[in-house]
């Protein structure tokens, strides 16, 4: 019988599960795998930084609901990719990161390159395989992918010695799964569906707090429904941000630490909490003990750690956010819709005498919420808006429109900087025909430019605006309000880099915009430039603050409405 | 701090152990004891855990996450059997020598090395009959103490029955 070396089989098994792109980057031990991958109709992208290859393969999955799949060499590779895989892990990301390793007999020796890398990577993937036998390849990236995507989505590792690439094995495709310790629950069980029902019944201030959940479940037509059919007001957290249009008379929007005054305040006064694929994070929560004091809580969750680990839930339901619906929609007979008008009303009330508000001067600095607003009405509601950490993130969170889920993709959990341009690059190669437009910050950006170039070389035009204010904003943010405007290692300075030129350098077209009346026009150019990746930098007000705000740990009936509302 | 003990089935793979203990430590569990064998299935280990934890619940729902581990049963202390194996070297002078032999002749300890200035016994039984023996043979000098951990199971549902008839 013929064989194939563990490289072919490796790229066979990819091919098996149809992955169409992988981002990486070469080196030494996962040379053998290189080669074959030639001859595979699978695109390689190739990365300037593995923790580019990383994000990339993240934005991929985030924009196509797809595993996204990163390969790179051991030792230095396989480190850099550990914030990727964090980062996935928080997120739930479907993920798989193939690294190479030493050869077996090296293994343990301090060889050149090596890392124990399933070691470190052990806290940073939701499972990890450190394969020793060639013959398994075709099982361990059946396994991997069925792990990555299934239950609670998560990134996976398969670490994969040079010596079992070089090794040689008759191919079969992958046998059943033999996993007898996993099996996610998909159906609720009907118990906790039904007493769900009646909370909902008795309920008069019911708020649905959705999250990514929904999003990775594809719910959202579900939840649409559900809300529609009990007259509940959904608020969506920032990872579950387009799990309902914002412009839907139920949408209240993003609560927590920077959300608005009636998506925090209803969950405060509220009296029921249907929480469905969300985590209640600190973010979202402030103090634990003083949130939605008044509320019962029905959680919803694919993953039933989440359950009960921040919040008591009164009824907890363990099952896919889909099917959750579907169940609950079942049992919803009721013929006509309940009278919720008390609440709504009270709601409306909120939104119309406390909306988010910025003041744009026209002869002032860009305010950066303004530039938000313009690239969504020039844009478009279809755009994918990919962003990094801090207040750019929590701008273009609050008031960006969205419409429909899978087009907002950034970093939630882990925060990290330097995100949004691989991630980006990894969107639109998974989604060539959508536009994809970065929001990031100068500081973000400094963190991982170096994939613009991988943009231009692999003809992958995506566009960038930096809300250059000259410093680490949300640091800066923190400073003034908690540390007596102590301004420690904040200041990035306006100037250098010299962004169009540092564009140009990397093949991308650099445009530039200081004023307000600049803003619409140089979004238009960038938007006429389609062949290649564009980067776009506004000058905005150094001083400008994200409001509202809810000062960490402290109590959601404190939200500061604005920079006159301080202490 | 209240002691639980958790019996996990795992899968008898490379880096079991280091996943759940890894794991434990991330969570912010302390391992009081872990005990890991074979099972009678080859493929299978079980592990014998006792935490340190105000409660259970989100330990076992942070360990059933885990790929590799298939069951997870909490012990509860009335209703299970729990054993451990002690080797311990005392301090004996000749004159103290007849006195310790005493002691552990009431415990069922076998004394198994003996030498001029001490006296190794190996004792077996429930946590609570070693940790009473080690109290009473500490004031003569403990020179070495050494744990297998915890080992445990349920008790037979009838064993229990007649348990509560008797």
């Amino acid at each position: 019988m013929s064989t194939i070396t563990g490289a072919q089989a490796l790229i066979k098994a990819l091919e098996y599960e149809g992955v169409e792109i992988v981002f990486g980057v070469p080196g030494g031990a996962i040379l053998p795998a290189y080669d074959p991958i030639l001859d595979s109709p699978i695109r390689h992208i190739l990365a300037r930084h593995e923790q580019g290859a990383g994000h990339m393969a993240e934005g991929y999955a985030w924009a196509t609901g797809r595993v996204g799949v990163a390969m790179v060499t051991s030792g230095p590779a396989a480190t850099n990719m550990v914030t990727p895989l964090a980062d996935a892990l928080v997120d739930s990301v479907p993920m798989v990161a193939i690294t190479g390793q030493v050869p077996t007999h090296a293994v343990g020796n301090d060889a050149f390159q090596e890392a124990y890398t399933t070691g470190i990577t052990m806290g940073a993937t939701k499972h990890n395989y450190f394969v020793t036998d060639v013959r398994e390849i075709p099982d361990v990236i059946h396994e991997a992918f069925h792990i990555a995507a299934t239950g609670r989505p998560g990134p996976v590792l398969v670490d994969l010695p040079k010596d079992i690439l070089n090794a040689e094995l008759v191919w079969h495709r992958p046998a059943q799964l033999n996993l007898p310790g996993y099996k996610p629950t998909v159906d609720a069980h009907p118990r906790p569906i039904k007493e769900a029902i009646k909370l909902i019944e008795a309920s008069k201030r019911p708020v649905l707090y959705v999250g990514g959940g929904i999003i990775k479940a594809c719910a959202h037509e579900e939840l649409l429904r559900f809300a529609e059919a009990t007259q509940i007001p959904v608020v969506t957290t920032l990872m579950g941000r387009g799990a309902i249009p914002d412009a839907h008379p139920l949408a209240l929007g993003m609560p927590g630490m920077h959300g608005n005054y009636t998506a925090v305040t209803a969950m405060q006064k509220s009296d029921l909490l249907v929480s469905i694929g969300v985590r209640f994070d600190d973010r979202v929560t402030g103090d634990p003990n003083t949130f939605a004091p008044h509320a019962k809580v029905i959680h919803a969750d694919v993953d039933p750690a989440e359950i009960g680990k921040v919040r008591v839930a009164e009824v907890p339901i363990v099952g896919d956010a889909r099917r959750v619906l579907q169940q609950l929609l079942e049992k919803w007979d009721h013929e006509s819709t309940p009278d919720r008008t008390e609440w709504l009303d009270t709601l409306r009330g909120w939104q119309r005498d406390f909306p988010l508000h910025y003041d744009q001067q026209p002869d002032g600095p860009i305010k950066p919420q303004y530039v938000i607003e313009e690239l969504n009405r020039l844009a478009g509601p279809d755009t994918i808006v990919v962003s990094g950490v801090g207040q750019h993130q929590m701008w273009a969170s609050q008031y960006w429109k969205f419409t429909e889920p899978r087009k907002w993709i950034n970093s939630g959990g882990l925060g990290t900087m330097g995100f949004a341009v691989p991630a980006a690059v990894g969107a639109k190669a998974g989604k060539p025909d959508e536009l994809v437009y970065a929001i990031d910050g100068d500081g973000c950006f400094q963190m991982t430019p170096q994939e613009l170039i991988t943009a231009s070389v692999e003809g992958i035009p995506v566009k960038v605006a930096i809300l250059n204010n000259g410093a680490h904003g949300m640091v800066k943010q923190w400073q003034n309000l908690f540390y007596g405007g102590r301004l420690s290692a904040v200041d990035l300075g306006r100037d250098v880099p010299n962004y169009v030129k540092l564009a140009e350098a990397m093949g991308c077209v650099g445009l530039r915009a200081e004023t307000p009346d600049e803003v619409g026009p140089t979004i238009e150019k960038s938007l006429s430039i389609d062949d290649r990746p564009v980067v776009v930098e506004f000058v905005t007000d150094t001083d400008e603050m994200v409001f509202p705000m809810v000062p960490a740990g402290g109590s959601n009936d404190d939200i500061i409405l604005s920079r006159e509302d301080l202490p | 701090m209240s002691q639980h003990t958790l019996s996990v089935l795992v899968e008898n793979k490379p880096s079991v152990l280091a996943r759940v203990s890894s794991l434990l430590a991330r969570r912010g569990f302390n391992i009081h004891s872990m005990a890991v064998g074979p099972t009678a299935d080859e493929g299978l280990s079980r592990m014998t855990i006792v935490v340190d934890a105000p409660e259970m619940e989100q330990v076992k729902k942070q360990l059933h996450k885990l790929i590799n581990v298939v069951r997870i049963t909490e012990l509860d202390p009335d209703d299970s059997l729990e054993r451990e194996i002690m080797l311990v070297r005392i301090a004996a002078t000749p004159g103290k020598r007849g006195e310790i032999l005493e002691i552990g002749t009431i415990f069922k300890a076998t004394a198994i090395d003996v030498g001029p200035t001490s006296i190794a016994f190996t004792v077996s039984g429930e946590p609570r009959k070693i940790n009473d023996f080690v109290e009473l043979v500490r004031p003569f000098g403990i020179v070495e103490l050494v744990k297998s951990g915890r080992i445990a199971m349920a008790r037979d549902l009838k064993s229990r029955k007649l348990k509560a008839i008797g």
